[in-house]
């Protein structure tokens, strides 16, 4: 598994050290325009865009190609973030994928499923991390922001926060910045019933980053990506400080709460099953968001006394 | 979208998996005449979404026209587990010798499509025994595959053959209408080992209706929920008196957990999405005004790429045109949350600092008023 700091920031002496070029697919959109000057804003290396019938012009006083293979060649970039339709993703994703892209980040939100499987699998075959779709994104606060999130929430710090909600992932992340804890990376996961990269996968991503103290794991009600997380985080033996958090105990029964992967069948996706999961692998569970930064708190304080 | 049974085995028919001969009515009167070309006995089978139907009731045998009287209007009135009758099937009744389970179903975990099979159906899922579990990858399954589940669930000869045929037009309906799950349960083996779907189950994928024009007529929401949905807003409606509004899907969610803790019972859930406007935020508002049962609103923003004064611009537009007049309990945070504060103050919006004392002061103020 490629390790995500590596993709994001690189190694101290390379010479894109914190400067890792990223391409914005779908670049002069409504979404996309407003939220490449966003991340130009927070210091993302913005390099190239695509957008068909634009080749040539700029943006911003990015350049902008017809297809990714050009954007690609012409910059060697290894990060993209798609902003286009759900219509038009499979496309586009496909298009970066074969250009040599490593990591994918897939803004879009109501991708039909077989779409998605189909990238799942492609991104297997070229070795490739895609984020999404249906995700907020991935900051590294203070380095670099590729995603649609408000930089506000975000401090530079020693948490990691995985989500499978967008609003969420900015509300723990600021419950955490006001307590102290800083983040060295927030994940957006996606709330999609398939995730390019699931909850385990971006687990072991960011697992091995020697700058993480702990791990906030902000999930929803659906699926089993939380059953499974507790078992791996049981199985390899991970010893650093977990919280959760679960949004969706009060949601009814066979109802799509918003998100395309937030849906209970009989206990199935429960989060009566997530909870009883977690205390098994010793994560405790907030009831609230402003309750994580108080049980990580509980958590690091006795990881020290050991 | 979960489909109906008649409507699932509407599409069986169409892919060549064998059902039971049966008729759907939406009114007695039609229901009369299909009794009379159907021919007694017959099961009549209340058309809902949602799982244990004979346990409540709602699917039960009839053998003669007086029965038809008696249970035709019972079973149309017929509520199980929040969900009405929405249609009514009358089906032939079959020469049952065993009842098996088989379905194809969107294997999230796994990210791939997953085969369940049993000699033992006719049972809700959690209690099916013996289930033999096959990994297909993107749901087409060959026919070596299908021989091999077939001859695990101990099928021979014609029922085999029968059920490869069925399994292969299975995987054909659910990969060609893009479902995340196709059940079949029971598929009963009949008295002269062939095999019939006696009931059926279907989850299309939603994300991909733009593909499906032919499934539209199926589609059965709320006027309130297709309105939303228009809109770019998502929607769900709730028992409660309190309608809960945010922005995403998880911050609206978290929100119903927090008010259903603490004694407030939610009307609905209603997430105005990433790209909210002031429009979408009033016609929101306005889809809220026509719910009867709210007695106050919650708001919950996380103020980012929406602004708060997105909303709460919306909010005075209501306040201006009489259209909310119950009162609201808002926390609005990040992104020009204290502008919206000055904006709404003095109006029937009460601003607080954090969701918890939002929450509390709803809760006793709608108690309050009963």
């Amino acid at each position: 598994m490629a390790d995500l700091f590596d993709l994001l920031i690189g190694k101290e002496g390379d010479k894109d050290y914190k400067k890792k070029s990223v391409i914005v697919q779908g670049i002069t959109g409504k979404f996309g325009s407003f939220h490449t000057q966003q991340m130009l804003a927070y210091g993302t290396n913005i390099v190239a865009g695509v957008t068909p019938g634009k080749g040539g012009q700029k943006f911003e006083d990015v350049p902008i190609y017809e297809n990714m293979k050009d954007a690609v060649g012409a910059t060697g970039a290894k990060i993209s973030i798609i902003f286009v339709p759900a219509k038009f993703f499979l496309s586009a994703a496909v298009e970066a994928l074969e250009s040599g892209i490593k990591l994918l980040i897939a803004i879009p939100e109501h991708v039909p499923i077989k779409d998605a499987l189909t990238i799942v699998e492609l991104s297997k075959k070229h070795d490739a991390i895609v984020v999404g779709p249906n995700t907020p994104g991935v900051i590294i606060p203070g380095i670099i922001k590729i995603g649609i999130m408000p930089a506000s929430p975000f401090k530079p710090g020693r948490i990691a926060v995985l989500s499978r909600s967008g609003t969420l992932m900015y509300e723990v992340s600021n419950n955490l910045s006001l307590a102290n804890f800083g983040q060295s990376i927030c994940f957006g996961i996606g709330g999609d019933p398939i995730n390019g990269a699931p909850l385990i996968q971006a687990f072991d991503t960011i697992r091995n980053g020697v700058n993480i103290d702990g791990v906030v794991v902000v999930g929803e009600i659906g699926g089993d990506a939380e059953e499974m997380l507790a078992q791996h985080i049981i199985d390899t033996k991970f010893d650093k400080p977990v919280v959760a958090y679960i949004a969706g105990r009060a949601a009814p029964k066979e109802k799509r709460m918003g998100h395309a992967g937030a849906i209970i069948y009989g206990t199935y996706g429960s989060a009566e099953s997530k909870v009883s999961m977690y205390a098994k692998a010793n994560v405790p569970v907030a009831k609230r968001p402003a309750e994580v930064p108080m049980l990580l708190a509980g958590k690091l304080e006795k990881g020290r006394n050991k | 979208m979960r489909l109906l049974e008649y409507q699932v085995k509407s599409l069986f028919a169409d892919y060549g998996i064998p059902i039971p001969q049966g008729l759907t009515s939406a009114n007695i009167e039609q229901g009369r005449k299909d009794a009379e070309k159907l021919g007694f006995p017959f099961v009549i089978k209340a058309q809902m979404a949602v799982g244990g139907r004979g346990k409540a009731g709602a699917i039960q045998k009839c053998h003669n026209i007086d029965e038809f009287e008696l249970k035709y209007p019972e079973i149309m009135q017929k509520v199980v587990k929040g969900e009405k009758t929405r249609a009514i099937l009358l089906e032939k009744m079959a020469d049952i010798k065993k009842e098996l389970y088989l379905s194809l179903f969107l294997n999230r975990s796994k990210r791939c499509y997953t085969v369940i099979s049993s000699s033992e159906g006719g049972v809700e899922i959690e209690s099916v025994k013996n289930q033999i579990i096959h990994e297909v990858g993107l749901g087409n399954i060959d026919t070596k595959t299908a021989e091999e589940i077939g001859k695990e669930i101990g099928l021979k000869y014609k029922a085999l053959e029968q059920f490869v045929d069925i399994l292969q037009k299975l995987s054909k309906v659910t990969v060609e209408k893009e479902a995340e799950l196709a059940e079949i349960n029971p598929l009963a083996v009949l008295k002269d080992d062939s095999l019939v779907a006696l009931d059926g189950k279907m989850i299309i994928d939603d994300n991909s209706m733009f593909r499906h024009d032919e499934l539209r007529k199926f589609q059965e929401v709320s006027e309130l929920e297709e309105r939303a949905e228009k809109s770019g807003f998502s929607l769900v409606e709730l028992d409660g008196n309190i309608a809960v509004v945010g922005n995403g899907a998880g911050l609206v969610m978290s929100t119903l957990d927090m008010l259903s803790d603490n004694g407030g019972k939610p009307a609905c859930f209603l997430d105005v999405g990433g790209g909210a406007t002031t429009d979408t935020v009033y016609e929101a508002l306005t889809l809220i005004s026509k719910m009867k049962k709210v007695r106050g609103i919650l708001v919950n923003l996380y103020g980012g790429i929406v602004k708060t004064t997105t909303v709460a611009t919306a909010f005075i537009k209501a306040y201006d045109n009489k259209m909310v007049d119950v009162p609201v309990f808002a926390r609005m945070s990040g992104s020009e949350a204290d502008k919206s504060k000055d904006m709404l103050k003095g109006s029937r919006t009460k601003m607080f600092d954090t969701i918890e004392e939002a929450i509390n002061a709803a809760v006793i103020e709608v108690n309050k008023n009963g």
